[in-house]
């Protein structure tokens, strides 16, 4: 039994580093109608950024504050010259940008930066530790109290500034922010740096964990489980759908995964996502449609 | 053209094309007087909505352009700026299907409109007060979600969003629609109340007629993007055309205009 407590757990502090990169999309999505393929993109470009500015030898936290002033100046960029352009397109044609512009943002990164894989240290030591005689790993701890701590943040963003109502106001109608005059560009921006700051997040964490490398950009194929799993729309659902997955692949790979042969891990979420979309397509908190006459 | 009142605003012969191709509006020049209630009438596709979108620049967003004409607020030209310029100068549009945010609570909607004030949140508040002043409903149901209100509710709300912008002039698309009469009778008299109280002008977009007609000083009819007719709400209430073919009145008893042919009706105000 104490084993099994110790799967979970151990799944679900790897599940809110999920949790954190799926963030990012919904933002996105919400604000703006845009599925980002570029999120993934955006974490590499951010864990580069950081570990290429450590490396020129600033300390820590400027290093820190430098790479999150690059990631709010490209979201404006991003803003103006690919999404404002843009504006009024459908939905596939923003889609398609996104996926350039997650190209770009690769190829600029490894361009200024360097494509080998790069150690990040930010300090914190994956040592395992005893609680009522379970193990568990010190940086998950770690990890999970970041993204928690961020999570908490944006909510109080989203719902207790004039900018998150403003946010969410556009997140429901666009044409009506417009009307009471809301600017649309203004708010893309800002969720563009609020993505970018979840993506340097994470990109610092998920990066001293496997090393700064091009991979990075693919911890975002995590995120689509959990976004199907919690709904394209919901901060909450995000951050369950990623626990959800997280101690499920965890649980599955130690408990089912003997009879496969091992390594289901790898596939369990995406089976256990198509399976949740069968029956709840809107995921688990994904906004209900109101529909009224 | 008899109004009282400086003009406030002034369409001079504006011509508006969608996706480059679609002309829609052929040439309309209106009038809204300061302290002015002016509907702005006819059925549905005669170009309301878009001479109001014109105004208030959310033409823009949906590949709407102005090509010929001008639009004058209090004597500055206003077709370039966009619908944030104008919400500070004052003008408000409350779209046509009150368009609340469905998942915000009534008061966060109320609160949004709010969104481009600089003068304080003691301000805000007051004018939060004054909202739930003329909707006591409203204050009621400040914690529901939007999207779970009434039709008229949300009405209400999005009337009382655009009043939180501090308006002096309020663009308002059919507010009439799919609402039951007493409730339809309630809006316009809080409409009036607030021209009357508040000073603020009103552009009225309406299908229903009759109404608009009783709540308006003057008034436009709009028939397939062009002024067919205008003059005091009075005079237009007595004119036999308009009974006939908008009020569903005439001499010959009860009559939809629709059951008349197009082309008569196109004649006998042009001749
Ligand atoms: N976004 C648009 N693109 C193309 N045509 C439009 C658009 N919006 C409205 N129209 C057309 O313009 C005409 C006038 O529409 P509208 O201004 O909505 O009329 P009303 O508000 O009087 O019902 C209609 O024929 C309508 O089909
Ligand atoms: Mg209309």
């Amino acid at each position: 039994m104490t084993f099994f407590f110790e799967v979970l757990i151990g799944g679900l502090l790897a599940g809110v580093m999920y949790s954190l990169v799926a963030l990012g999309f919904v933002m996105i999505f919400k604000a703006s109608g845009v599925f980002n393929f570029a999120q993934g993109a955006l974490v590499l470009f951010a864990a580069l950024t950081f570990v290429g500015f450590m490396e020129k030898g600033l300390p820590f936290w400027v290093a820190m504050a430098v790479t999150l002033a690059v990631m709010m100046g490209s979201a404006i960029l991003i803003e103006r010259f690919v999404l404002r352009p843009l504006v009024n397109q459908p939905p596939i044609t923003l889609f398609m940008a996104t996926i350039g512009l997650s190209f770009l943002l690769e190829g600029l990164g490894q361009g200024l930066w360097g494509s080998q894989v790069r150690a990040l240290d930010i300090g914190i030591e994956d040592l395992p530790f005893d609680v009522l005689g379970m193990t568990f790993s010190k940086f998950d701890f770690f990890a999970a109290g970041c993204a928690a701590l961020l999570v908490g943040a944006l909510v109080l963003f989203f719902n207790k500034t004039r900018v998150g109502l403003a946010l969410r106001a556009v997140a429901d109608d666009h044409q009506a922010a417009l009307a009471v005059g809301i600017p649309l560009q203004f708010v893309w921006a800002v969720v563009w740096a609020v993505a970018g700051l979840v993506a340097l997040v994470a990109g610092l964490l998920w990066g001293s964990r496997l090393g700064v490398q091009f991979s990075l950009s693919l911890v975002a194929l995590k995120a689509l489980p959990v976004l199907i799993l919690g709904g394209f729309t919901s901060i909450a659902g995000a951050i369950v759908g990623g626990l959800i997955i997280g101690a499920s692949e965890k649980l599955a790979e130690v408990f089912i995964g003997p009879y496969f042969g091992g390594a289901i891990e790898n596939w369990f979420p995406y089976m256990l996502a198509l399976a949740f979309l069968l029956i709840r397509p809107q995921g688990l908190f994904g906004e209900k449609i109101i529909e009224r006459v | 053209m008899s109004q009282g009142g400086a003009p406030l605003l002034v369409i001079n012969n504006i011509e508006v094309i969608y996706d480059h191709v679609i002309l829609v509006l052929k040439g309309v020049s209106l009038t809204v007087p300061e302290g002015g209630i002016v509907a702005l009438l006819g059925a549905n596709g005669a170009g309301k909505t878009t001479t109001l979108k014109a105004v208030s620049n959310l033409l823009r967003a949906e590949r709407g352009e102005v090509t010929k004409g001008s639009i004058e607020y209090k004597g500055q030209r206003i077709d370039r700026l966009t619908p944030n310029d104008l919400v500070k100068l004052g003008v408000v549009q409350v779209m046509e299907g009150r368009h609340c945010f469905e998942h915000l609570t009534v008061e966060e909607n109320l609160l949004t409109g709010a969104h481009t004030r600089k003068d304080g949140r003691a301000a805000v508040a007051r004018d939060l007060e004054m909202v739930y002043g003329y909707f006591p409903r409203l204050k009621e149901r400040r914690k529901s979600q939007a999207g779970y209100t009434s039709g008229g509710e949300q009405q209400m709300t999005a009337i009382g969003r655009a009043l939180l912008a501090a308006p002096k002039m309020i663009l308002l698309d059919e507010p009439s629609m799919g609402l039951a009469p007493q409730l339809v009778e309630e809006i316009f008299t809080i409409v009036d109340a607030l021209n009357k109280k508040e000073k603020v002008s009103f552009l009225l977009a309406e299908q229903n007629t009759n109404v608009a007609l009783r709540f308006a000083d003057y008034g436009y009819i709009l028939e397939n993007g062009r002024v067919v007719l205008d003059g005091e709400a009075q005079a237009l209430r007595e004119n036999e055309d308009v009974k006939e073919f908008y009020l569903g009145l005439s001499s010959q008893g009860r009559k939809s205009f629709r059951d008349t042919k197009h082309y008569r009706r196109r004649k006998r105000w042009l001749a």
